[in-house]
């Protein structure tokens, strides 16, 4: 069993796709963290006129209040990589449980479980978390827990999948018959051997992650001004796309590339186990 | 009445467990949308803290606020809230805008309509798109152009709605070309089908994220088609290519195509939310993205519920398109 998920980790790094994915998202969460410690002015400082265009004290202008694009760049992306990052663990932590219980206990466990899915999967994620900060204001740990949550769901469906071939295994029903404890024989025997789609579903949730998040925050219920990030940059300058497009092209471009490297990870990861044959 | 239907039942087993099956979608759709009642009350009403206060800001009379808690029956125990709103739900009344003083039931109507309008016709772009750009793939996979594009649906997939709907600005509207406009601001009193050109780029932001995600499925779905036995047969035959490619293959590829349909419908509508968002267009995103800033709470409710609603009841209609193009027995390729 050792050796063929070794291979799976084999495939899947030597697969084309998934390597420019990672490098991708490598690149993108780089600019966000060394970015504010290499940065040529702070977050906040003003140096110019509002809207002016590209000079050589700041090489993408600056924005609606004068401040250098580029440095506002280099400190916008670390909120969003990190609860992006965030969110996804407990998605996929929360989801993982609930596949893996439905389709171990089975029963009413697993009807209750997959309704809870059902409801949710039932309802657009944006709408769920502007639920949330109608009533609670916009906070950064509430809404990496409101989308870490909302994107429990589809992974609970995925790994339900997954893990009910898992649990048809010999090695899972012996465990059993020996009397060996629930959560032990999840952690220890079925857990194990979800690992590759847990991948996929890692690229994926991360990309949703940052659809939602950098989407609250361009909707202005994210990080609050006057902090930088991508998502709100874009809603403080996309009044003057038309003289200064940097302010807005940076930060989008940024957050597309992230995004994008994301998906081309679980693409690469899902044709890597394709071919060799894996769960799924 | 009766009598009919349980010959329809007894006749023929097949008509009665599609009928089952109906009854048992129906049943378990109104129940989650009773659950989602119970949630959307609870998110929006039933949290601590007093919301005539929060709705009214900190200038209000004590007066005002009380006048605000009766009028919200925010004395009553939670229950008994929940059920006067449901009540006044269940019979049309959403109740009256905190902000515009306006039924909420007024302002969702125009902005429903408007909305439905950008998602049926994004829906106009992307099916047939999908469907040339899916053939074709499959037609030509693993060549360059299938690569091709089929990068460029990675990318656009991937995309957060906005990010989308920018670049397409600078892109058509304010850098490169000069196409189209760039916000989506309607006139009011004016038909929206007056008006089209305005809601061009909401309308293709959303018909390229749909492609995106559409055309992988029929791409998908075709290449199974196409190495399944029956197309094999009718190559063997001596079939022209184009036909088997045409009659035999595509109509058997678009099942899934149409079960994706629903889906793909039903995510547009948390999508527009940011797209109409971008291009101020007035449709339900705009209206939810700014109910939710000035804590509208009766205009958040009904959006939210609205947009539930429909989320059901695309669901059962798609469940009863599949189960009308697939036949027991003859189960599509999947």
């Amino acid at each position: 069993m050792n050796k063929s998920r070794h291979g799976y980790m084999v495939q899947i790094a030597s697969n084309r796709l998934a390597q420019v994915g990672f490098a991708l998202i490598l690149f993108v969460a780089a600019i966000a963290f060394i970015g504010p410690l290499v940065s040529p002015h702070t977050h906040s400082e003003f140096v110019g006129t509002p809207y002016g265009l590209p000079t050589d004290g700041a090489p993408l202008g600056t924005d609606n209040l004068g401040r250098d694009v580029l440095s506002r760049v280099m400190h916008g992306g670390q909120d969003l990589v990190w609860m992006a990052f965030c969110a996804t663990l407990l998605g996929l932590a929360l989801g993982t449980a609930m596949g893996l219980s439905a389709a171990f206990f089975k029963g009413w466990t697993e009807t209750v479980l997959m309704r809870v899915v059902e409801l949710k999967l039932a309802f657009p994620s944006i709408v769920f978390a502007l639920l949330f900060v109608t009533m609670l204001g916009p906070g950064k740990g509430l809404l990496t827990i409101v989308v870490g949550v909302s994107q429990a769901p589809s992974v609970a469906r995925v790994m339900r999948g997954v893990a009910m071939d898992v649990v048809r295994q010999e090695y899972v029903q012996w465990a059993r018959s020996v009397g060996m404890r629930a959560w032990r024989v999840l952690w220890a025997e079925v857990l194990p051997n979800t690992t590759s789609p847990l991948l996929v579903e890692f690229g994926l949730r991360m990309m949703w992650s940052i659809s939602l998040l950098a989407g609250l925050s361009f909707l202005g219920y994210g990080i609050q001004p006057p902090a930088a990030d991508w998502g709100l940059m874009v809603n403080e300058n996309r009044n003057a796309l038309s003289v200064q497009p940097f302010a807005v092209l940076a930060p989008i471009v940024l957050i597309a590339l992230f995004s994008i490297g994301c998906n081309l990870f679980a693409e690469g990861v899902t044709r890597a186990i394709g071919r060799t044959g894996g769960t799924e | 009445m009766s009598d009919q239907k349980r010959n329809l039942l007894r006749g023929s087993n097949r008509a009665g467990a599609t009928l089952r099956m109906i009854a048992r979608r129906l049943a378990s759709s109104v129940l989650l949308l009773c659950i989602m009642s119970v949630l959307v009350f609870a998110a929006t009403q039933a949290l601590p803290g007093d919301i005539a206060q929060m709705v009214l800001g900190r200038d209000s009379t004590p007066e005002q606020v009380d006048r605000l808690r009766s009028a919200l029956n925010l004395d009553a125990p939670v229950w008994r809230q929940y059920l006067i709103w449901v009540g006044n739900l269940l019979q049309g009344d959403f109740g009256v805008s905190f902000v515009s003083r306006q039924p909420v039931f007024d302002i969702l109507q125009t902005r429903l309509s408007n909305t439905v309008v950008v998602v049926l016709l994004s829906f106009l772009i992307s099916i047939p798109l999908s469907l040339v750009l899916g053939v074709y793939t499959a037609v030509n996979a693993d060549r360059v152009s299938d690569r091709v594009i089929l990068f460029f649906g990675i990318a656009l997939n991937a995309m957060p709605e906005f990010v989308l709907a920018l670049l397409l600005v600078l892109l058509l509207s304010v850098q490169v070309f000069h196409i189209f406009p760039g916000v989506a601001l309607l006139s009011p009193g004016v038909s929206i089908w007056m008006q089209l050109p305005k809601i061009a780029l909401p309308v293709l932001t959303l018909a390229l994220l749909q492609a995106s995600y559409f055309y992988r499925l029929v791409r998908a779905t075709m290449i199974d088609v196409l190495a399944s036995d029956y197309v094999e047969f009718a190559r063997l035959k001596g079939m022209p290519r184009r036909n088997v490619l045409w009659r035999q293959a595509v109509p058997n590829a678009l099942v899934p195509a149409v079960q994706a349909a629903g889906t793909i419908f039903a995510i547009s509508f948390g999508g527009v939310v940011v797209i109409e968002y971008v291009f101020a267009f007035p449709g339900l995103g705009t209206a939810l993205a700014d109910a939710v800033g000035a804590r509208d709470i009766k205009v958040v409710q009904a959006i939210t519920l609205t947009i539930a609603l429909i989320f059901f009841a695309t669901n059962i209609v798609t469940d009863l398109i599949t189960m009308a193009l697939t036949p027991p027995g003859r189960g599509g390729v999947r």
